[in-house]
This record gives C-alpha cells, sequence and structure tokens, in this order.
C-alpha cells in the first residue's frame, strides 16, 4: 500500500511513519518541513494550499492525517484554515486520486465540554461544545472526515489522548518549560486521574486503524486511544519533570481560581499576544483539574491494538533520552 | 356521604382511550369493553392481542386493580414487563389491568359506587371479558380491597394475590390515619377531592423518589377538571370509618374471607406509607400467614412507582406453581434437589441432627447450685454478679409464667433491647420456652439503624432498661412495653410501660406455661450489622438455633463444665444452651474496642475460663492493653485452651498476638456470618501452614480453614461482570460466591422475599445461602475469602477481588492498613489503593511519591492512584469490616478533582 502521512515533522506523525514503513508499506510524507523519517518520500507543502495537496495525494492508496494547528492561543482564523479546510480539501483530493482509506488522527477534546470523564467511551464529536479553537476547528474536521466515509473510501478518526515522548515539543517541552521556569502549578493537589499515551503507542494504534479500516465494524467510527493507565496529574507532570531532569512540581492552586485566571489571561493574549503561549489558559486549568479517562474495550478490541510501552518504561525512556541530552 | 361531594361529581361522560404520549405507556395495550347490565364502558390495558400474536397461549390472567386516585397506569411496567417476557420465550401472563368506574378513563356515571357496588362492577367485567382462570389478583390501595372482593367471590378463578400497599381491615387499637380523616370532614371533602387536585396531587407527593414530571402528568390526564374527579371524592367518602357505615359490612365480609384463602399470595410493602403503615402490614399478614412478604425499605404507599415492582411479581410468578399447569421440566422448585447431585450435597439436607430445646440443659440442671453464669461489671455498678443454674432455671420459669399472664403468645414478636448479661439471658430463654420470637437488634447498628430494624420488625412487645425504653419512645417504636427494672409511676406512665420484670414474677404465680413450641417453630429473628444497606432481620427456627449450638458443641468440645469467656454477645447468650459456664467481661458492648486485656483476664479467672471468645474489634485492644496483665491474670489467661476471635477475619498476626497471652491456648477463627454463625474454622498453625503453602499466582485471601462438620461449601463462579453465575463447584482455585448449607443455617429473611430468592438462587439443594462473600477453595479444601461480592472490582483486564491485594499492600513498611477499591464505570474500571499510615497521616490526598512508588511495587496488576487517610471508613458493628463501597465513591470523587473531604 502507498501511504500519505502528513504531519510527518511532529513527534507523533515521525512515529506514525516510522511504523507505517516498518510495516513494509511504500510511505510519503506531507508537511512544510522535513520529516526526517528514513526511507520515506518527503513532499513539502501546506495543506492551505490546494496544488500542493493534491501534488501530496497522486497515487496514494491511504492516507493518515495528521496535520493541523496545535496552540492553547492564537487566531481562530488559522485554526479554522488549517484544521477545517485543510481537511476537507485533503479529504477530497485523496478521493478523487483513488485513496481507498483515510485515518483522521483527532482528540478526544472534541468531545468534551468541560466536565470530568470517568471510564466513558468516545462520544459523536461536539463542535458547538467543544472548548477552545483548537477543539472546536479538530471537532469540525472530524465530523468532515466521517461524514466522508463511504465504499471509495473508508475513513476512521483516532482519538489519542496527550501523547508524550522523547523528542516531544508539544506536551513534554512545555511542561519542562514551565517546570523549569516555576510556572507549572498543580491544581486542587493534581488529583484528577488522567489518560496519556506514550507516543509510540498512539502511533501503533493509528498504523492499526489504517489496517483495520476495511473491516465494516470499523470504518466509519471514532476511537479514543490512550496507555490505558490513569494516572494523578501530579504523579505525571512529577514523572515526565524529574525523567527530563526539571524540579516537580510543588505549589498547588484552588482549579475554580485558576479557570477563572486563564479566562482572563486568554482575553488579555487576545489583544496582545506574545511569542508564548499564555501561563494559563481556561481549557488548560479544566484540562489539569478534571478527571479524563477512558474506557479502551471498544478501541483496543477493533483495532486489535494493545500498548506495548506501559507509563514506567515511557518515563524511563524519556529519562534516558534526556541524559543523552536529545 | 356522597351529598357532601360538589355538584361536579354527578357529571356524565362516556369512557374514552388515553391521549397518545403519555409516559411509559404503549397505547396499544389501551381497549375500550361495555359490561354488566348497566351498559357502563370501561377503559383496560390489556395485553391479549399482543400475546395471540406472539402465538402464546396465557398461562393465566393477572386482574390488576388501581387504588384512589390512580387508574390502570398505575400497572403499566407490569403490562409490558409481562409481554416482554413472553416474547422472550418465557411465562405467558394476561395482563388485565381496569380503570374502575368514574375512575382513569373509564365512564363517568354520576352515581356513588360504594365497596359491595364496586366488587359486583369488577365481576360483570371479568364475566364481559370471560376470564376462566387461572387467575391472580394485583391490587393497590382500594384496589386492593375490591381486588380481593372479588379474590373471595371466585374461588373456582383464583389462583394467587399480589397486594401492594392496602387494607382490609382497621384494626381496633389504630384510628384511621390522620390524613383520611381530615380529608372526609365534611367541610373538606368536596374541596380537597373533587373541587381541586389537592387529593390527587398529594398522593403524587407521596412517591420517593420524586416523579419525573412526565409520569406526575400521565397520572393526571384522565382528572383534568372538577367533573372528571368525582369518583375520587367518591372513592374517599367510601371509607367506612364506623361499623354505620354501608361499605362497613362488606368490607368485614372481604377480610373474613381473605383469611380463608388459601392460594399462594405475594406482599410489596413500601413501610414509607403515612396511609398503610406497617400495622396493616400485620393485619394482612396475620389473615395469609403463608404469604411471601417483601417489605422494600425506603419505599412509601406508591410502591409500584418506587421500585421495580413487576420484576418482583413476575419472578415471584415464575418461581411459584400457579402458571404451571404441569411442572416445567427446565425449571425445579428452588427447595427440589437437582437430578445431577452429588450424594453429598444431599447428606446435610437428609440428616437433620437430633433436636433438643435450647433450654434443655436448664431443666437438667435446675437444682443445681454450680454457676451458670458470672457478670463482671452489672446493671447497677456493684461487683460481679454471679447466677446459679438452679437461679436461672427459677428465674426463666417465673418470667415465662409472667410473659404468659401478661399476654405475650406463641408466635408474638419480643424485641429485646437489653444489653447483654444475666438479664438478657434470662428474658431471652424465657421467650423461647414460651414460644415467642425473639428480636435481637444489636445496639452497634446505632441508632439510626436499630430504629428502622426494630420498626421493620414490628414487636409485639419491647423488653428494656431505662435507656432502650427511653430510645423506643423518643423514635416511636411499635409494641407494648416491659422494663427490666421497676420504674417509678410516673416514669413508666410517659416511656408507656406496663410492665417491670420482677412484677412478672408475681403476676405469673400459679399460671402454667403454654406447651413447648414445635421445633420448626419461629424462634428469633437476629438483624445483621446492615454493612451493605439496612439491616436485614434473619429468622431462625427452635431447631436452627439448636443446630448453631450443636455446631458449637461439636467443634470446640463445649459442653457442661466448661468455662467461656463471652466476649462477643451471641455466644453469651448461647452458653446455656450448651450448658457452659459463662462469664461477660467488664466492656461497653456498643464499642468493642474498649475491651481491656486484664478485664478479659479477671472474667477469665471468675468462671475458671478454659474457652476464650473475642471479637476482633475487641482483640486489637486486648493485645494492646496487655501490658497491664499482672501475674495473677496471666496465670487465669493461662489456664484458657481454645480461644476464638469471630465476627470478621482475623489477621493472622493479630491472631499470633492474642495468642502469646495465652500460650497453652490454640487460636480459631471461625467464619460465619448472622445468617450462619460457624461455617468454617481455622486455626492458627493450620492459617500458617496454608499460607506457606501459597504460590505466586494464588488470588490470596483470608485463609478460614475447612468446614465444619456439617458444613458444606461451594463456589459459584465469577464472570466477566463481576457477577456470580457460574454452576457451583468444589474444584479448586475458582474464584466466585460462597455458598454454604448446614443444618444451623436460617431459615430466612423476615419480610425480604426478594432477598431469600437472591440468596437461594441457582443453589445446588434446599438450605443453601449465597453469602455474598468471594473466595475460593484450595487443593486441600481450605476456604479463602477474597472478599464481597459487591467490592468485586472488573477492570478492562479482568475481574479482581480485593482482599489478597490489599495484603500484599499491607507489607509495605508504612502502611498500616489498606482498602483496594475499583472506580469508574463497571467492565473499565481502575484499582485505586487507599491506605492507612504509620505514623497516622493527618490529611487525605495523594500518598507522597516514595509511597505511591513502593504500594505499587507490592502489587502485580496497574494501580492508577495511590491515596492515605486518617482512618478508613469501617462497619459500625465490628469496627473492622472495611467499607468498600464508601471509600470506592470516596476515591472517585477525590480522583475526578472534586474537593476532599473524609472518606
Amino acid at each position: 500500500m502507498r501511504v500519505l502521512v502528513t504531519g510527518a515533522s511532529g513527534l507523533l506523525g515521525r512515529a506514525v511513519a516510522a511504523r507505517v514503513r516498518a510495516a513494509g508499506h511504500e510511505v510519503r510524507t506531507f508537511q512544510r518541513r522535513p520529516s526526517g523519517v528514513p526511507g520515506v518520500e518527503d513532499v513539502r507543502g501546506s495543506v492551505t494550499a490546494a496544488e500542493d495537496v493534491a501534488r501530496a495525494v497522486a497515487g496514494v492508496d491511504g492516507v493518515v492525517h495528521l496535520a493541523a494547528k496545535v496552540s492553547l492561543a492564537g487566531d481562530p482564523a488559522d485554526f479554522e484554515r488549517v484544521n477545517v479546510h485543510g481537511t476537507e480539501r485533503l479529504l477530497g483530493a485523496a478521493a478523487r486520486a483513488g485513496a481507498t482509506r483515510f485515518v483522521q488522527v483527532s482528540s478526544p477534546s472534541v468531545a468534551h465540554s468541560g466536565r470530568s470523564i470517568v471510564g466513558d467511551d468516545a462520544r459523536p464529536a461536539d463542535p458547538e461544545h467543544a472548548r477552545g479553537d483548537y477543539a472546536r476547528t479538530k471537532a469540525r474536521a472530524e465530523v468532515a472526515a466521517l461524514a466522508a466515509d463511504g465504499d471509495g473510501m473508508r475513513v476512521v478518526a483516532v482519538r489519542p489522548h496527550l501523547v508524550w515522548g522523547p523528542g516531544d515539543t508539544q506536551l513534554v517541552a512545555r511542561i519542562v518549560a514551565r517546570a523549569r521556569a516555576g510556572r507549572l502549578p498543580l491544581l486542587d493537589g493534581g488529583r484528577a486521574l488522567i489518560d496519556t499515551t506514550y507516543v509510540d503507542n498512539a502511533a501503533a494504534a493509528i498504523a492499526a486503524a489504517l489496517e483495520r479500516a476495511d473491516d465494516d465494524a470499523v470504518h466509519g467510527n471514532a476511537y479514543v486511544v490512550t496507555n490505558g493507565e490513569p494516572r494523578p496529574v501530579a504523579e505525571m507532570l512529577a514523572g515526565i519533570c524529574t525523567a527530563a531532569g526539571a524540579p516537580a512540581p510543588r505549589w498547588s492552586v484552588p482549579a475554580g481560581l485558576a479557570r477563572a485566571a486563564g479566562g482572563a489571561v486568554e482575553a488579555v493574549w487576545r489583544v496582545r499576544p506574545g511569542q508564548d503561549e499564555p501561563p494559563m489558559t481556561r481549557f488548560l486549568a479544566e484540562q489539569l483539574s478534571t478527571a479524563h479517562w477512558f474506557d479502551q474495550r471498544r478501541t483496543r478490541a477493533d483495532l486489535r491494538w494493545r500498548p506495548e510501552v506501559t507509563i514506567d518504561e515511557g518515563l524511563a525512556r524519556l529519562r534516558a533520552a534526556a541524559a543523552h541530552g536529545r | 356521604m356522597i351529598g357532601a361531594l360538589p355538584a361536579a361529581a354527578g357529571a356524565t361522560a362516556p369512557a374514552s382511550l388515553p391521549p397518545r404520549g403519555l409516559d411509559g405507556l404503549d397505547p396499544s395495550f389501551s381497549r375500550l369493553v361495555t359490561a354488566g347490565p348497566g351498559a357502563h364502558t370501561w377503559h383496560l390495558l390489556d395485553n391479549a392481542e399482543h400475546l395471540d400474536r406472539l402465538g402464546v397461549a396465557p398461562v393465566g390472567t393477572l386482574l390488576c386493580v388501581h387504588g384512589n386516585p390512580t387508574w390502570s397506569y398505575l400497572w403499566r411496567r407490569l403490562v409490558t414487563g409481562a409481554t416482554d417476557r413472553a416474547a422472550a420465550g418465557g411465562q405467558a401472563w394476561r395482563v388485565v389491568a381496569v380503570d374502575q368506574l368514574e375512575m382513569g378513563f373509564s365512564e363517568r356515571i354520576g352515581l356513588p359506587r360504594g365497596l359491595p357496588q364496586r366488587v359486583a362492577d369488577l365481576d360483570d367485567l371479568t364475566t364481559a371479558l370471560g376470564l376462566d382462570g387461572p387467575v391472580v389478583t394485583v391490587g393497590h390501595d382500594w384496589g386492593g380491597v375490591i381486588s380481593l372482593g372479588w379474590a373471595v367471590d371466585h374461588p373456582d378463578l383464583l389462583a394467587g394475590v399480589v397486594l401492594l400497599n392496602t387494607a382490609v381491615h382497621q384494626p381496633a387499637h389504630l384510628r384511621v390515619p390522620a390524613p383520611l380523616r381530615l380529608a372526609l370532614r365534611p367541610e373538606v371533602l368536596g374541596r380537597v377531592t373533587v373541587a381541586t387536585p389537592a387529593f390527587l396531587e398529594t398522593t403524587l407527593a407521596l412517591a420517593r423518589p420524586r416523579l419525573p414530571r412526565p409520569v406526575r402528568d400521565a397520572y393526571r390526564a384522565p382528572y383534568r377538571g372538577a367533573e372528571r374527579r368525582g369518583g375520587i371524592g367518591g372513592f374517599v367518602a367510601d371509607i367506612p370509618v364506623t361499623a354505620a357505615h354501608p361499605s362497613a359490612a362488606d368490607l368485614d365480609r372481604v377480610a373474613a374471607g381473605v383469611r380463608e384463602l388459601d392460594v399462594p399470595a405475594l406482599l410489596l410493602w413500601g413501610p414509607s406509607d403515612p396511609i398503610f403503615g406497617d400495622q396493616y402490614l400485620d393485619d394482612l399478614v396475620d389473615r395469609l400467614p403463608h404469604a411471601d412478604v417483601h417489605r422494600f425499605e425506603g419505599a412509601g404507599h406508591l410502591v409500584a412507582e418506587d421500585v421495580d415492582y413487576a420484576t418482583a411479581a413476575l419472578d415471584w410468578l415464575a418461581g411459584s406453581t400457579i402458571g404451571s399447569r404441569a411442572p416445567a421440566a427446565d425449571t425445579p422448585p428452588a427447595d427440589a434437589p437437582r437430578p445431577d447431585d452429588a450424594p453429598e450435597a444431599r447428606e446435610a439436607d437428609t440428616l437433620p441432627p437430633p433436636y433438643e430445646p435450647l433450654w434443655h440443659h436448664l431443666d437438667e440442671q435446675r437444682d443445681s447450685t454450680q454457676t451458670a453464669l458470672v457478670e463482671m461489671a452489672p446493671p447497677g455498678g456493684a461487683g460481679p454478679r454471679v447466677v446459679t443454674w438452679a437461679l436461672l432455671a427459677r428465674r426463666i420459669r417465673e418470667l415465662a409464667a409472667g410473659l404468659t399472664a401478661v399476654g405475650v403468645r406463641p408466635g408474638d414478636r419480643v424485641s429485646l433491647l437489653v444489653p447483654p448479661g444475666a438479664d438478657l439471658t434470662a428474658v431471652l430463654y424465657a421467650c423461647l420456652r414460651v414460644g415467642a420470637v425473639v428480636v435481637v437488634a444489636d445496639a452497634g447498628l446505632g441508632v439510626k439503624g436499630l430504629t428502622r430494624a426494630v420498626r421493620g420488625a414490628r414487636p409485639d412487645h419491647v423488653v428494656g432498661e431505662l435507656r432502650g425504653l427511653t430510645a423506643a419512645r423518643a423514635l416511636g417504636w411499635p409494641g407494648r412495653r416491659i422494663s427490666t427494672t421497676p420504674l417509678a409511676p410516673a416514669v413508666a406512665r410517659a416511656l408507656g410501660v406496663d410492665h417491670a420484670l420482677v412484677d412478672l414474677v408475681d403476676v405469673g404465680r400459679g399460671v402454667d406455661l403454654p406447651d413447648e413450641p414445635s421445633p420448626d417453630a419461629t424462634a428469633a429473628v437476629l438483624f445483621t450489622s446492615g454493612s451493605t444497606g439496612p439491616a436485614k432481620g434473619v429468622v431462625y427456627t427452635h431447631r436452627q438455633l439448636a443446630a448453631v449450638a450443636g455446631a458449637l458443641r461439636t467443634q470446640y468440645d463445649l459442653g457442661p463444665g466448661t468455662g467461656l469467656v463471652a466476649g462477643f454477645a451471641p455466644f453469651a447468650l448461647l452458653a446455656p444452651a450448651l450448658g457452659a459456664r459463662s462469664v461477660t467481661p467488664d466492656m461497653d458492648v456498643t464499642s468493642p474496642r474498649t475491651l481491656t486485656a486484664p478485664a478479659v483476664a479477671a472474667a477469665a479467672a471468675a468462671v475458671d475460663a478454659t474457652v476464650l471468645f473475642l471479637s476482633p474489634a475487641a482483640l486489637a485492644n486486648v493485645v494492646a492493653t496487655a501490658d497491664d496483665l499482672t501475674p495473677a491474670d496471666h496465670a487465669a489467661l493461662a489456664r484458657v485452651r481454645t480461644f476464638l476471635s469471630a465476627g470478621a477475619p482475623v489477621p493472622e498476626h493479630l491472631l499470633a498476638a492474642a495468642g502469646r497471652l495465652m500460650p497453652n491456648a490454640e487460636p480459631h477463627t471461625p467464619y460465619g456470618m448472622t445468617e450462619g454463625l460457624l461455617m468454617t474454622d481455622a486455626t492458627l498453625a493450620g492459617i500458617r501452614e496454608a499460607t506457606a503453602a501459597r504460590t505466586d499466582g494464588d488470588p490470596g485471601g483470608v485463609c478460614v480453614g475447612r468446614p465444619t462438620a456439617t458444613t458444606q461449601v461451594r463456589i459459584s463462579p465469577l464472570d466477566d461482570d463481576g457477577a456470580a453465575t457460574g454452576e457451583p463447584t468444589t474444584e479448586p482455585g475458582r474464584t466466585g460466591e460462597i455458598l454454604v448449607s448446614a443444618p444451623h443455617l436460617k431459615d430466612g429473611y423476615f419480610r425480604l422475599h426478594l432477598t431469600d430468592r437472591a440468596a437461594a438462587r441457582d443453589v445446588p439443594g434446599s438450605r443453601w445461602h449465597r453469602t455474598g462473600d468471594v473466595g475460593h477453595l484450595d487443593d486441600e479444601g481450605r476456604l479463602w475469602v477474597e472478599g464481597r461480592l459487591a467490592h468485586v472490582v472488573t477492570t478492562a483486564d479482568g475481574v479482581v477481588t480485593p482482599v489478597g491485594l490489599e495484603q500484599r499492600v499491607e507489607q509495605v513498611p508504612a502502611v498500616d492498613r489498606a482498602g483496594v477499591v475499583g472506580i469508574g464505570p463497571r467492565g473499565t474500571q481502575l484499582l485505586v489503593a487507599v491506605v492507612e499510615t504509620r505514623p497516622r497521616t493527618r490529611r487525605p490526598g495523594l500518598a507522597p511519591a516514595e509511597l505511591a512508588d513502593a504500594v505499587r511495587a507490592a502489587v502485580p496488576g496497574p494501580l492508577a492512584a495511590v491515596l492515605v487517610v486518617p482512618d478508613l471508613p469501617t462497619d459500625v458493628r465490628h469496627n473492622s469490616k472495611i467499607d468498600r463501597t464508601r471509600l470506592a465513591r470516596w476515591a472517585e470523587d477525590v480522583l475526578s478533582g472534586r474537593r476532599v473531604r473524609r472518606p
């Protein structure tokens, strides 16, 4: 199978491209920068440009779509252009190019309205109630992708939750940077249980979804993917910080206060955007103070996948990578 | 009386079908039927056509009659449930639920219809329908009376009766319930029942929990407007408050007729009913003594809305012989042995031990001046009180005669609110001797639990000390009162006390005792600790209680001459039945943790004890206060040969520590429950041997030893949902619900028919009990308890029992005690360990990283979190069983980011 992986310069995209390649498929990647994945064909470009997209999908059998604008703040129009219109463009182009499988990499936040999640399975994406521009636009993208599922092209949505691992410039780097700056509070003592996903497990699940997309019980569905080992936020953050050689967070802030502060900071940040992201957003405050863990039974059964790397093993790899200065 | 109603009550209107869209009501069940000489039209729910379409012939008909001011909507779940079961291949019952004339969507004739007329109306309808039996009547409120009227008149068709909160008789000593008295006042009647919907709304407000709005609207649907509500006023006016009332004679006829009914009966009762309280249930049980009864604690007048009565009724029918014209091949009656029974499964059933009444040693030793019992701290405060066999036997005889003289009859329930000691022992045996049923509720239940237990048991008499009687008065407990001590006349009057125990001796002088009760008569109702919900009354017959004594005698070689320290109330009470000499140590029975080692030693010395019983909670403090023992104390304890700790699993280290205080004693820990007091027994040496033989992969648990001589144990394996659905087996290593059988097992539960059924579900023969505990048998036939069935954790990777994991966590040096619970939805639960630490933490929350790591390393599977608490929640009675249900709720809250309280 010839497979296009978009957004392969990111942590997860790279891992997916390598995994699909290792499974014996021909892999083409599509992003603005070189992917750095050995053995793949790099096509440079943006999902916002129609001719770039047409070049990328030419001759592929399957698409794994990871490219997205991922951020806690920014211009809402950018989110819409990349996440919604970019996905719609790619879906149309892939179908026209004769692709038969399409894996939309989504996020559990597309169905999350801010309350705690305690052992729920994936609910339908809900653009109306999703929190923040990222989640809202990703929700619309997933709705569009699943609507494109049909006899010609089989679509599966995979929602990995909080992906982390060595070389992560998103979650791990942000946590460590905030911890070093002493700007990583524990909300309500960090008691809320959260599911996270070690990067290799997420990549394996996405690769599994590509393989399983032709099964009638699988395509057309959305699957949340996690390590299935929820931990209290405080423990997870401490584990990541310690592995990376940064101090573990110690100070605790009441969640209500953080949420209010997050809202205020967000409002100010819109007016005077800086280089960095806001120190606290309402979305982040919710993420860090309410439980988020999922029922993985359907995901594991349908995708015939199980996580191979435990949280503890993942942290050990993170520690080893940090020691080697990567 | 109808004259007191407004003119609107005389309005007429034809019958109609209910509007569509009423919550939970399938319109296809509705039909109109014209019946009787008046050619009046009825609306009714009827699934006859549905059954016909399914191609199944009904086994009979449920004729359902609503009360006032409801309508056939009350029975919607029964109609739907019966139809669904028929569709699923179960027993097919036709259900006919009527709207009585003037009510619901039936015709408004505008004329008063008294009880005799309404019974005749129902007869007209069933004639028009051509009902040819078998018929089971189902009634609620006034519909109960009318359905029973029909039942009494149709013995040829009648196959059974089901009743929900109703009454057929106004007990002479009770007034008509206050709400009805108010509604019946002429100036009020028309206004509250017809002119306004007040009566209707008040009734709907009785639901517990509150009815959803769409359901309330459905109940209101046929009663919108005063001219639709004449029937409501007519029904209230028809309540025969005096003997002169036109319906009084007919009510008496029905009430008397009910006494003659010999068909199976089911009473489903909501005790929190301001109209039909428990006293009416008593009256019905008196008339239908064979009835199966279930009291739904917390449910009220609208019991049909408060609980799933439909499933209860349909299960009851399926388990009865009513619907089976020929016995069904696949469902043998619960008490018939299955054809594939192993021979040993029947042994316990077919060989009842010889029966000796509980008081036979008292009779034999009636002239003995030997010590029967000693109270180290009798009420009143003066030193030890010693009672000889002769004195105890005489006292019991005198009290028995006195109780008879003041009207305690065989079968009467007598609640004993007396702390353990000589008084309790004497009055208990006196009650047993006269055939009264003793109701014993442990003060350890707490006032709330105790109140609920005593209320539910409906004692005819309460015997108590001042404190108990004061509580009985303040909390409105039923029953006539007898005080253990003489009270000043004013106090006695204030507490409603008729007699003191000392007076009974006088009034009983010259009174003959009744015949000894039959061995199979009910002897006692004992209330369980209620660690999982309200306390349940456990019923024992004389034969079964005697078998308890027999089991103790055989297992521990207890008998005449044995000196016994009874630090655990049930054993203190059984000592005279064993002929043993017993002593109650100086302790606060409501707080077993207060017992000290010197108090135990003093008690042992007082009766030259060779056997010592303690509760596990008491044991911890006894061990903790061992340094206070004098050399004489040690000498007394050195004479003990057998030491038992019962009531909850005892940790090995505690048993060993207690063993060191009694160097010549073999420590035992029996396994049992209120439903069966001695099922297995383990010695400390046996536990050590079993523990040493453990392998890495075994599920762990507390070893409780081997079944006693007359007990059998089976395991009903768990399925992936954590339910005990497996065929009962003795196969080693299978984890499942523990099933026990023994001659000394309970007879049943008190007025908890559904609980009886659940405890005897899918068991290998008669006299088996599902314990609600989970565990496994090992290769040597030893039983290991792994926790409560309700506390089994269902993770995505399988079912996990808590005790084995807790034991591993408790191996971590910083951990004192651990509770392992599951949080989240069943099937995908996460394991969480909650620990008490050494030293105690002051604030509950996440465990520090080092502790969390150590705890995680101690268990094989993943733990989502490790939490620390100052104190784990435990049950009131034993102070030792961890309340994992509560702990799980707490842990889920904490780990969802909600505010942290103490568990």
